[in-house]
């Protein structure tokens, strides 16, 4: 039968491609964006296993707020990469080193 | 191993399948569409979880709006693909939908779900439970969470707005300005040709 364990080491995993694919994709905005998503995603997954194996509910509503936070932080990251993209045609984050110099 | 222990391992292997691939693929759309994989996997897996309100807010509003939006802006974004590198668009399009379909036939038309296998319990389903105490319990921070998806709706639409010179839209500022004189011309119809 599954147990809590299971769950627990599978959103670890998960967590740990995204925590991954951060320090990966540097260069890639978008992508950063996806890993944290997954990041997101393994959190919402350990939430409600905790909730599934403790009997208690507020996992789940947590897990809901998660997501609704998690949707507005994309929302607003992709209209910055869509301003960033129309006014430097790029979003490559090599070169976008004004703040840098 | 029970069938659910079975659909366990089968779902993880394709989360973390999908989750390598995502960080890992150089082409974005490919990236965009193993996330979309990604989300609906999780989303079965809570469905094992019993989470089925959860669930299918996952793949209704996340996958249904948010990620489409980011495959919106991969493509927006990314570089003109030249012509022979679409056909195998296609083709992971198609893998990652039928993996779907796949995922949803396994874990929805399993024996292990189903009334009969509902636990009866005194508050009823998990959305009607969830409801219970989301309006009373975290009434405050379910509002906190609405004020917080308005100010992300507002923060998007105003970094996005451009204003364009040439647009054809009406302007009501100037409709109700107009006057009699700048719109109309009164002729017989004989002394001026018709334009």
């Amino acid at each position: 039968m599954l147990s809590h364990t299971h769950f627990l080491l599978l959103s670890g995993a998960l967590f740990a491609i995204g925590v991954a694919g951060v320090f990966v994709n540097r260069r890639h905005v978008l992508v950063l964006l996806m890993a944290l998503e997954l990041i997101l995603l393994a959190v919402n997954t350990n939430l409600i296993a905790a909730s599934h194996y403790l009997q208690d509910l507020g996992g789940q509503v947590f897990a809901l707020f998660v997501l609704t936070i998690a949707a507005s932080e994309i929302a607003v990251g992709l209209a910055i990469v869509v301003v960033v993209f129309r006014s430097r045609a790029t979003i490559d984050t090599e070169e976008l080193r004004e703040l840098r110099e | 191993m029970g069938f659910q222990a079975l659909l366990f391992y089968a779902l993880a292997a394709v989360l973390l399948t999908a989750a390598v691939a995502t960080v890992t693929l150089r082409c974005m759309v490919r990236a965009a569409l193993c996330l979309i994989l990604a989300f609906f996997t999780a989303a079965m897996l809570w469905m094992l979880l019993h989470a089925e309100f959860l669930s299918i807010l996952l793949v209704l509003v996340y996958i249904g709006a948010v990620l489409v939006l980011f495959l919106f802006v991969v493509m927006m974004v990314e570089r003109e693909t030249p012509a022979e590198q679409r056909a195998p668009f296609r083709l992971s399009a198609a893998l990652v939908a039928l993996l779907m379909i796949a995922e949803l036939l396994a874990v929805l038309g399993s024996e292990d779900f189903g009334p009969a296998q509902e636990v009866p319990s005194t508050i009823g389903s998990n959305t009607q439970a969830l409801g219970a105490v989301l309006y009373t319990e975290y009434a405050l921070a379910f509002e906190a969470a609405a004020v917080a998806l308005l100010i992300a709706i507002v923060g998007a639409i105003a970094l996005t707005l451009r204003e364009r010179g040439e647009q054809h839209r009406q302007k009501p500022s100037e409709q109700t300005q107009a006057s009699k004189q700048e719109r109309l011309r009164l002729t017989d119809g004989r002394t001026e040709p018709p334009c």
